[in-house]
């Protein structure tokens, strides 16, 4: 009975095990809602305007966007600017040669970076450049460390820069501090990167409202088929003593 | 043996009834199951952008010429038919299979003496109505495409030797059966033709 | 005589369909109390033919090509009509096997199934629970993430910690010096062809042999030792209609969880989708953590529990390989005078309890990074594993057991 004891023991005490082994850098809750087609769409013409001219969404059909209640014409005089078809993939011009020479690394397609990165960590990001002339590109960034990419949406966000606190030993950086204003303010700023993570998180799945209300008639269904089932069992089982 | 113990009649009526509702909600399951997996089969979004209308510039083609293009995956002519040919067109009707565009191979709009919007325009579908094959063109008339004195222009088949005259219509004894399609297409402008979809409200 | 039974006699007198109909449904008897614990072995078979269902309609859009592979599931996904729903079907199932498997095999651990006259039933089914297992490792190589591709880098190198054959071997398995092209398209023929046919055939050597000696039960006695004038077991009914009507309440209800896995949590919190797998595979650049699929983590963590010895990896390769090996002996480490663990004395009752903590905890501990504690908690759960089998002969022969009952207690 003592070795069960232990044993229950040291279950309690793996979590804390797990715990210890995952130190990460804090996120912010990004304000994700699929149901909100206005914030969507706004995401969409962000999306169009400063990712996709170095990042493809290879995955995605530009006539896809329909399903954020655009029309075929409204995709075609808003989001397409180089004679593309609605048809097609959001594809970029730069090849992967050119991309690594430019950046260091080639900018990865963004079909699916909300599945990879997760909604949280694409909301800091595009929230955390500051400034840093250490860095080629003068940029860095709070959860991504040396990053090649530089601050595409600098004009509308502005100059931040570190403001650090001690931790035990090492300096980290505590907050961004505005140095320089952009072209909206930050609270402005932060909605659009709202607007513009919401859309990547749908993105990353365009048929995930479809398979929702889908799942909620097929649970419906199978509830009215496990009543009429138990019924069935329990007419036969009433033979069984 | 435990079962239908004595004094307890079984329900036979209640049973049946019971196994037809199983049975009929069971049947409903298969079907919405069976549903996804054929539509599955259907073009994917990705061959719908590929078959996706195709526009063409017809200003470049020269009379008596013709131009070919693409549309889901298919050679679609379009020729630009002189007075000469189109003359020619209704003297041998009496050599075709179906010299009025009986048999449903075009969109209402082109059943007419020329299978056209246009009379100088045909735009057809350059597949043999046979089994496939893609016919050469043998527009030039008489002599000068090989094809005879009397040929009027048309189009040769090389697979099994069907032949069409300029208004994509089948000959009486070949082995194509119909012909040629007539793809649904629209004018945009007076030089910008539409492949594959009709014009709206026709 | 009816048209039917024209048509049935007609087919009877060229192939035994009615005899079979009987042999293995109608007149199967089986025990009239099975529980809760009776439902996993319909719902593995349910499982298999979702898997092969869905699995033929994924190949006919997937690509298996190193340059193809990550776009064309992201095409099943997006482009082709309800592709999204297979693609998460087959991918919800792999992971619900294993769950049901487990919990199948957790109920023949408890009730004896695996003891005389059902050896043959329990070695065919350790078979199948290898097969599954080679099946869904394959399988994960297929989306060519980069948990795709660095699990397969993983488990490939360890068969390069076999003694002075490893290097060669690994890489005739590969094809390549690394993962490549290759490995993906020869992993894809033995997922979607080869390995599924030896499943067939092992799920149905295993139902042969069940239905040739019968059906064990929650108290773990023999239904044909009593009964009737007809031949007919006393304690049995028949499989047609009695338990096809049962199980398909319990088909309904595990429809259920599994349509609220595939349509409101496909991912299942990364642990049947991982969120790494939704990048492409990069054979320049190794993901921070690499843990394997949820139902491979406790044979992971014996792995990484085993210290390198004589500076090889072999020995933890060996002991994973035995904590596979062992449960074919299961049948014969028992010892108890009973099968059933409602008449089994204490120490049987508490060694499973142990053997059960430990196999979660090293399927915990196989999903965490390798950490000192980690190791050490991993060692002691491994050592309890196998003791649960090495002394089983022991202490199953001096524990206290109940006397079992001569008919099954309902």
């Amino acid at each position: 009975m003592k070795r069960l004891k232990n044993f229950l023991f040291l279950l309690a005490a793996a979590p804390v095990v797990a715990f210890a082994s995952g130190a990460s850098v804090h996120l912010d809750k990004a304000p994700v809602n699929l149901a909100d087609q206005d914030s969507l769409q706004r995401g969409a013409r962000m999306f169009v305007n400063y990712c996709l001219n170095c990042h493809s969404a290879g995955s995605m059909r530009y006539s896809r966007l329909q399903d954020l209640g655009l029309t075929e014409d409204q995709i075609k005089e808003n989001l397409l600017f180089a004679g593309e078809k609605p048809g097609e993939t959001m594809t970029v011009g730069m090849t992967k040669a050119d991309g690594k020479a430019w950046f260091g690394a080639t900018p990865p397609d963004l079909s699916v970076i909300a599945r990879s990165r997760g909604a949280d960590w694409l909301y800091t990001y595009l929230r955390g450049f500051y400034r840093d002339d250490t860095r080629a590109t003068g940029w860095n960034n709070t959860v991504f460390d040396k990053v090649g990419m530089p601050h595409v949406m600098w004009n509308l966000q502005g100059e931040m820069v570190p403001r650090y606190k001690k931790e035990g030993e090492h300096e980290v950086i505590d907050r961004l501090e505005l140095a320089k204003p952009g072209s909206v303010t930050l609270a402005e700023y932060d909605a659009m990167v709202g607007d513009l993570v919401n859309y990547l998180v749908w993105m990353g799945e365009p048929a995930q409202v479809q398979r929702k209300q889908l799942g909620v008639i097929v649970l419906i269904f199978l509830a009215v088929f496990f009543v009429v089932a138990y019924y069935l069992k329990k007419e036969f089982w009433k033979d069984i003593h | 043996m435990s079962q239908e113990a004595e004094g307890q009649k079984v329900d036979t009526s209640k049973r049946k009834f019971l196994i037809a509702a199983t049975s009929a909600v069971g049947g409903v399951a298969a079907v919405g199951v069976a549903v996804p997996l054929v539509m599955s089969m259907l073009p994917s979004a990705r061959a719908k952008a590929a078959g996706a209308p195709v526009e063409v510039d017809i200003s470049k083609i020269e009379p008596g010429m013709m131009l070919t293009v693409e549309w889901r995956g298919k050679p679609v002519w379009v020729v630009n038919r002189t007075k000469e040919m189109l003359a020619q067109l209704g003297k041998h009707d009496d050599k075709l299979a179906d010299a009025m565009s009986e048999m449903p191979q075009q969109p209402d709009y082109c059943k007419n003496a020329t299978r056209s919007i246009k009379p100088e325009y045909l735009v057809a579908v350059g597949i043999c109505t046979h089994l496939g094959c893609s016919p050469s063109e043998k527009l030039k008339l008489g002599g000068d495409s090989g094809m005879g004195g009397d040929w009027p222009g048309g189009f040769f088949c090389p697979c099994h030797g069907s032949t069409f005259d300029l208004a994509a219509r089948v000959y009486k004894g070949v082995p194509a059966p119909t012909n040629l399609v007539i793809p649904p297409h629209q004018y945009l402008s007076d030089v910008r033709l539409l492949i594959g979809v009709d014009a709206k409200g026709a | 005589m009816s048209a039917l039974q024209k048509v049935m006699g007609w087919v009877d007198d060229r192939f035994p369909l009615t005899a079979t109909y009987k042999a293995h449904l109608s007149e199967y008897y089986a025990p009239k109390n099975f529980n809760f614990w009776y439902f996993f072995g319909s719902l593995a078979l349910l499982v298999l033919v979702i898997q092969i269902v869905t699995g033929i309609f994924l190949t006919m859009n997937y690509k298996p090509d190193a340059e193809l592979a990550f776009t064309s599931v992201e095409y099943i996904m997006r482009d082709v009509d309800w592709g999204w729903l297979i693609r998460y079907m087959h991918s919800t199932g792999a992971s619900m096997f294993f769950v049901v498997v487990y919990l199948h095999m957790f109920r023949g651990l408890m009730y004896g199934s695996y003891r005389k006259p059902r050896e043959l039933i329990w070695i065919f089914g350790v078979l199948i629970y290898l097969a599954l297992m080679a099946e869904a490792f394959l399988g994960y190589l297929l989306p060519w993430g980069q948990m795709s591709y660095w699990g397969a880098q993983v488990i490939v190198n360890l068969f390069a910690a076999v003694p002075f054959i490893g290097e060669d071997l690994s890489i005739w398995i590969r094809g390549d010096y690394v993962i490549s092209d290759a490995t993906l398209n020869r992993f894809f023929a033995f997922h979607v062809i080869a390995l599924p046919l030896v499943l067939i055939a092992l799920v149905a050597v295993h139902l042969v042999a069940l239905h040739e000696v019968g059906s064990n039960n929650p108290d773990g006695v023999e239904i044909k030792k009593h009964k009737d004038a007809n031949g007919i077991p006393l304690d049995g009914i028949p499989f047609h209609p009695y338990y096809t009507v049962k199980d398909i309440v319990g088909v309904i209800v595990f429809l259920m969880v599994f349509s609220a896995i595939v349509f409101f949590a496909p991912e299942m919190g990364g642990y049947f989708l991982e969120a790494n797998n939704f990048v492409p595979a990069d054979s320049l650049k190794t993901p921070a953590h690499i843990a394997p699929l949820w139902y491979f983590t406790p044979f992971y963590a014996i792995l990484r529990a085993v210290p390198p010895m004589f500076g090889s990896q072999f020995p933890g390769v060996v002991a994973m390989g035995l904590s596979i090996v062992v449960l074919f002996f299961l049948p014969w480490l028992d010892r108890s005078k009973v099968k059933s663990i409602r008449y089994r004395g204490p120490i049987y009752k508490i060694m499973l309890a142990l053997f059960l903590v430990s196999f979660i905890g090293l399927g915990y501990l196989g999903l965490l990074p390798s950490t000192p504690v980690a190791t050490i908690f991993a060692q002691v759960f491994s050592v309890i594993y196998f003791l649960f089998f090495l002394l089983m002969p022991w202490y199953t022969s001096i524990d206290k057991t109940k006397p079992e009952p001569e008919r099954v207690t309902g």
